[in-house]
């Protein structure tokens, strides 16, 4: 029997909800088959069922704990996490508390060797970066999860086994009113790090663990520093090894430090040790402000990656698909771009309107962003925690250079979470971009007006964006466009005019020709994008053939 | 040009590259040989870049933050 924890977690500033296990109608004996299970309401299981929502796909997500997150996790969150997060309708709370940022510092020997500032584009509504506690992300997409019908979301409900995975699935679940079966059509295991979907099947992640331990600890303390990122090189209480400083909201601020080599996480975790170190770096930046200890753990570097995110009927996203060092903020950020290239294809494929190749190329797209982060978040890694000793020599020489000579600077990788670029999409086709976003690339943001941006217009479609000089009247177009909404497939056509005094959606627009440049678009370019705000064609000139051709190529049905 | 500028004249990828190459190589060679190594190292790049100046002022410069 799972008898889930039902004592509100401890902390400091957030106030822990019970959410009561409620019994399932398959346990009174009533059987339904769902589209789509979802196993694991971390926020990427949240933000996936919620985005399948968009698409009118109804979703029953399993969640074997009764709370949000324990302790803030996930601190970070990149200016596409917020896009894609305004997606799913919360991003507008998550800016009420959250704190944007976008100045990396790295501090040794006293001085600040490096700086580095994220670019931020005034095109885009979001800053590079932004600071809030996890449980409050969770928090939000489950009240939105709690808004939306189509969303049945079961806590306090474990999985236990697949039972089925053919046709359809069917998974074993434990409940503290004892098991039960349920029946879907699809799974989706966003069950985290140690996925128990993951080992059930059997399967094994390719990648690296380091040897770098990091104790993470979150402190309520009143310090008066802008909201930047602080790395600490080599400090004289933790010879040889780096500490990191993040401010959070509501007084609170993170502090990750190196474990010297041989050190377990239990010696790590002995209060007089973490008091002591925490001390010593408070004291080293010279701030004696009392501190209370909100929340700690033991954190080890791992890169590392399951080889094919799709099993016939099981989908893998977030930790489960992939495990990624926090250096670069890579955890929740690449998860939350895992929920949204699958949603639209995972509705397309239980719609009808897409293929079933479609999951094949979220798996493929997924998978070579995870390796491309992997091989990334390798270099960081191994300067923040050199492997080997030629690692640390070179970090140490790069790090005694750094007082006197800029060139080494970039070598600090001071690199995070992008999106990724589909560049080798199986979806991409029509003509080579000379300027702009490149085919598989994300959408630029557009400034259209005070707070109105050309990304609060776009909701689960695909976009065709026509360049002229006045709009367009072209009958082909909207038999285009009707042709495609009788098959299901959500298609909309936005035309960016020089010829236009006003926006009046879907007319944008654009006496400057700033949207055009933005876009290296010239007077009759046309630019297709897909329901998750890539690029999966262009051309110099619309051709309608052509554009129905590379919507069924990106919708897995060309052959 | 200076020793400095001509060293910032390599893009960061390939920077990244000899970051890499140069810790693997000194693994290599181990902790018995790796100073013979990076003394070694230093001697034929000096050959190849064929300005003394710019050597004795690297020199100077690596000297310094020790
Ligand atoms: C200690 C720690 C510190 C971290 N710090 C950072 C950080 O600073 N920055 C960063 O970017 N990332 C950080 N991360 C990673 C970040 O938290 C994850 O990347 C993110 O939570 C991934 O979301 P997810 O939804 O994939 O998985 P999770 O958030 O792990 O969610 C998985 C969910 O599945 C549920 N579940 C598991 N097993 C079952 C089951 N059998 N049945 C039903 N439900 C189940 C779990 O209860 C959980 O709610 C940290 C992670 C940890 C553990």
């Amino acid at each position: 029997m799972h008898t889930p924890d039902s004592s509100p977690r401890a902390s400091l500033y957030y106030d822990y909800k019970i959410h009561p296990f409620k019994p399932a109608p398959e346990q009174r004996g009533e059987q339904t088959r769902h589209p789509v299970a979802v196993v694991g309401a971390g926020p990427i299981g949240l933000a996936l069922a919620l985005d399948l929502a968009r698409y009118g796909v109804a979703s029953v997500v399993l969640e074997a704990d009764v709370q949000v997150s324990e302790g803030s996790r996930a601190i970070v969150f990149t200016r596409r996490s917020m896009e894609i997060l305004q997606q799913v309708g919360v991003a507008e709370r998550m800016m009420e508390d959250a704190l944007p940022w976008r100045s990396g510092n790295s501090i040794y020997r006293g001085q600040r060797v490096f700086r580095m500032e994220a670019p931020y584009d005034p095109d885009d509504r979001y800053q590079p970066m932004h600071n809030l506690q996890q449980q409050y992300l969770e928090q939000y997409l489950v009240e939105q999860c709690e808004q939306q019908s189509l969303i049945e979301l079961r806590w306090g409900t474990r999985f236990v086994e697949l039972l089925r995975n053919d046709d359809q699935v069917e998974l074993l679940l434990d409940t503290p009113e004892g098991e039960y079966s349920l029946q879907a059509d699809w799974l989706v295991a966003c069950d985290g790090a140690r996925s128990p979907v993951r080992s059930q099947l059997g399967l094994r992640m390719d990648g690296a663990s380091y040897t770098g331990n990091f104790v993470i600890a979150d402190i309520k303390i009143d310090i008066d520093l802008p909201t930047e990122r602080l790395a600490f090189f080599d400090p004289d209480w933790n010879p040889g090894n780096t500490v990191l400083m993040h401010r959070e909201p509501h007084g609170i601020w993170r502090l990750d430090y190196q474990l010297p080599a041989g050190e377990t996480p239990e010696q790590a975790l002995q209060p007089e040790s973490l008091y002591g170190r925490i001390q010593a770096q408070l004291d080293m930046v010279g701030i004696d402000a009392p501190w209370q200890l909100d929340w700690c753990s033991v954190y080890s570097a791992r890169a590392m990656t399951l080889p094919d995110y799709r099993h016939n009927r099981v989908l893998f996203a977030g930790d489960a698909a992939h495990m990624l060092p926090i250096f670069g903020v890579r955890g929740a950020n690449t998860g939350l771009q895992d929920s949204q290239n699958l949603a639209w294809k995972l509705a397309a494929r239980i719609q009808g309107w897409g293929g079933d190749v479609l999951l094949n190329s979220y798996s493929h797209e997924r998978v070579g962003a995870a390796r491309e982060i992997i091989e990334e978040a390798g270099k960081s890694t191994r300067f923040m925690t050199p492997p080997s000793n030629g690692y640390r020599l070179l970090r140490d020489a790069t790090l005694s250079l750094s007082l006197s000579q800029p060139f080494v600077g970039p070598l600090f990788h001071w690199r995070t979470s992008r999106a990724h670029d589909y560049l080798d999409s199986p979806l991409n086709s029509g003509d080579k971009a000379d300027n702009g976003p490149l085919t598989g690339a994300p959408l630029q943001n557009i400034r259209l007006a005070e707070s109105d941006y050309l990304f609060d217009h776009l909701g689960g479609a695909f976009y065709l964006m026509l360049f002229a000089e006045r709009p367009l009247d072209e009958p082909g177009l909207q038999l285009l466009q009707q042709r495609l909404q009788q098959e299901g497939v959500p298609f909309e056509i936005v035309q960016i005019c020089r010829d236009l005094e006003q926006n009046d959606w879907p007319l944008l627009a654009d006496p400057d020709g700033r949207i055009a440049a933005k876009y290296g678009a010239a007077d009759g370019s046309a630019l297709l994008a897909r329901p998750d705000q890539h690029l999966c064609a262009r051309w110099s000139q619309l051709d309608l053939d052509r554009v129905e051709k590379a919507i069924r190529i990106a919708l897995g049905k060309s052959n | 040009m200076t020793e400095q500028s001509k060293a910032e004249a390599m893009a960061v990828a390939d920077l990244e590259q000899v970051y890499d190459a140069l810790a693997e190589a000194i693994d290599r060679a181990g902790e018995a040989h790796d100073r013979l190594f990076l003394t070694k190292l230093v001697l034929l790049l000096a050959n190849r870049c064929g300005d003394r100046q710019a050597v004795l002022e690297a020199i100077d410069a690596a000297l310094q933050d020790l």
